[in-house]
């Protein structure tokens, strides 16, 4: 299955809809630590370049919804940084390492953490 | 007026004061808010791949809960639980396929579609106005930049406020006597659960907005989540910059408690 | 006339075999001629060595039991006594403090925890697994010690654990956790135990050390009993 079609399939999103705007990047919160920019992330999936799920952009992602709300063409980002990672933490690769977990953080950023970036 | 109350894990760990302060506020307004007695983690942000139904399982069990005790609407403080169960709420409300799915996996539990309704505080506060003002004794006389956070306003299906400019939180304050700062970083992500694997990116975001909010003339920060709370006020300790002074976070339960003639919130 | 004993047919490892009905999985097995080297231990329900997964035929269901304490059944499909590998944190519970941190930082992967109650239809002791796992996650220490109080550590909840927790580890620190720091102390006992190293009874000791065989009889039938509880009679 190609790259497109498993990230439209897990994030049940229309990417040809995109037409690179720029949006979603100029208020993405997280864009300053990311390698690639959301609306650049849209443009390799849609080419199939496979270096996408290397990059670090889904793993910071806060899932904000920030992009999704504003995206003028309803294309739900959001989603798409999921797909991403699914993809990864599906095949067992785990971006946080559960034993590198500092202690005594709040219940809540654990659970989320380990829910977004554990498969 | 009763109504069922669902805590989630943080508000009986880190945010106690947020659960107190609300209780306690709400108490004088005349509501009680009565703990669930079975509760389970909500499994926190919102599982969005279109087939994963197992980390949806969570939510949908509280709400479940919430139906067998009787009650026919929750509250719920932390942002990120209200997100959770009202998104999965509204997927029990559209989805009838997944719903049949996680129906017949939670054979143990009786069938849910959607029957109870989820409510965030701020939302319940909306029409009480008259009530909040004759209970302020000890108006706030400080300036507040009042920050929602993302969860609470995004998606759009489950926003309490208009989402890009909310003023509900700004309301109350100013009913409180306190008078509001506007901030652009107001429903901007504070960098949530990246606290545990990219510290650092979080820390940048907490200079970025208490620093705006600073800029702008605030005294304080009022929020409503326990993650953003946790995030710009034990963040602020690691900042390195030098141009840096912080400012002291609150829960907006804690203003309410402060202006109702309680306990007055900490400096710093 | 000798009635000749019903045979049931069940699988071990996929191999047919025919055993007696009535035998508990761990005697049909030990029937069919397999020798437990590990794996078998009490023979009575109460010690969890014996943990194991099973099919019955024409349904899906993926069962979990004692072998010693569940009957053979036409169709069922056996497996060797599974072992559970599991990793215990290291603590010294003299150091350990117990907050509502505690938990989680020894056993970080309950926040994996999807409540999906896998848990609780494996564990034969019938507990609220997911339950206490919960009240871990949120720091209850107590309640987590409450509710696991009759766990015999078996492992069927964590081998099923999609999330990948070992449950009664978890469990067993809450408990010691309870019982060392939470639970209310006896203070008449501390107060006994004081007594006892100052030497307040050693003298009453020493006397009853230097009576005869006959007299100690005497004195044992003559102590002491707290009176009995009536039971109801038939003609209550």
């Amino acid at each position: 299955m190609s790259l497109l079609a498993k990230v439209e399939e897990l994030s049940g999103e229309n990417l040809y809809a995109c037409y690179q705007c720029g949006k979603c990047s100029a208020g993405c919160p997280m864009v300053d630590q990311m390698d690639l920019l959301p609306n650049q992330v849209i443009l390799y999936v849609i080419r199939n370049d496979e270096s996408v799920v290397e990059a670090k952009t889904p793993w910071i992602c806060a899932q904000c919804y920030q992009c999704g709300t504003r995206c003028p063409r309803n294309v739900d980002i959001t989603k798409i940084m999921e797909a991403l990672r699914l993809i990864k933490l599906r095949k067992n690769i785990d971006y946080l390492k559960i034993g590198k977990v500092k202690k005594n953080l709040p219940q809540i950023a654990v659970v989320s953490a380990t829910r977004k970036y554990t498969g | 007026m009763e109504i069922a109350y669902y805590p989630g894990c943080t508000l009986k760990t880190n945010a106690k004061e947020f659960e107190e302060s609300t209780i306690e506020a709400f108490r004088k307004l005349g509501i009680e808010l009565k703990e669930l007695n079975k509760w389970y983690c909500c499994g926190t942000v919102y599982s969005l791949a279109t087939d994963n139904l197992m980390y949806r399982l969570a939510a949908i069990r509280n709400l479940i809960k919430v139906k067998e005790e009787g009650y026919d609407k929750v509250v719920t403080l932390c942002s990120i639980c209200y997100n959770t169960l009202k998104q999965a709420n509204l997927m029990a409300q559209q989805d009838e396929e997944a719903m049949y799915k996680i129906n017949s996996f939670m054979d143990e539990e009786p069938d849910y579609h959607g029957e109870v309704e989820v409510l965030h505080p701020l939302e319940i506060l909306k029409g009480m106005e008259e009530k909040i003002k004759e209970n302020v004794v000890n108006p706030l006389n400080k300036k507040y930049a009042v920050y929602y956070g993302c969860l609470l306003l995004r998606p759009k299906e489950v926003a309490i406020d208009e989402y890009e400019n909310p003023s509900v939180m700004e309301k109350l304050v100013e009913m409180l006597g306190g008078s509001v700062v506007n901030f652009p970083f107001k429903n901007e992500c504070c960098g949530a659960y990246n606290v545990v694997s990219d510290r650092e990116a979080v820390v940048e975001r907490c200079y970025r907005i208490v620093g705006n909010a600073r800029k702008n003339g605030a005294d304080a920060i009022v929020t409503s989540c326990p993650l953003c709370h946790f995030n710009l006020s034990e963040m602020q300790k690691e900042i390195k910059k030098t141009d840096f002074v912080g400012l002291p976070i609150y829960y907006f339960s804690q203003l309410m408690v402060e202006a109702f003639g309680g306990r007055k919130c900490k400096e710093k | 006339m000798q009635r000749k004993m019903k045979m049931v047919r069940i699988y071990i490892m996929g191999k047919e075999y025919r055993v007696p009905e009535g035998l508990t999985i761990m005697k049909a097995m030990e029937y069919a001629g397999y020798r437990y080297i590990r794996g078998a231990g009490c023979r009575a329900g109460f010690c969890g060595a014996c943990a194991t997964v099973y099919r019955k035929e024409g349904d899906y269901k993926l069962y979990a039991d004692l072998a010693c304490q569940t009957t053979v059944e036409d169709g069922m499909y056996l497996v060797q006594l599974p072992f559970t590998p599991a990793n215990k944190a290291i603590y010294d519970l003299e150091k350990i403090k117990a907050d509502d941190k505690t938990l989680v930082n020894f056993y970080p992967e309950i926040a994996r925890c999807v409540s999906c109650n896998t848990c609780t239809k494996a564990c034969p002791q019938e507990l609220d697994v997911m339950d206490y796992i919960q009240a871990s996650l949120r720091g209850d220490i107590a309640k987590a010690a409450e509710l696991s109080f009759d766990c015999i550590q078996c492992g069927l909840c964590a081998l099923r654990c999609p999330a990948e927790i070992v449950h009664y580890h978890v469990a067993q620190l809450a408990r010691r956790l309870y019982g060392k720091y939470l639970a209310p102390k006896a203070k008449h006992l501390e107060k006994r135990v004081k007594e006892i190293e100052e030497g307040k009874f050693d003298a009453e000791l020493k006397k009853m050390m230097k009576k005869s065989i006959e007299e100690l009889r005497k004195m044992y039938n003559a102590r002491d009993i707290e009176p009995e509880e009536e039971m109801p009679t038939e003609s209550d």
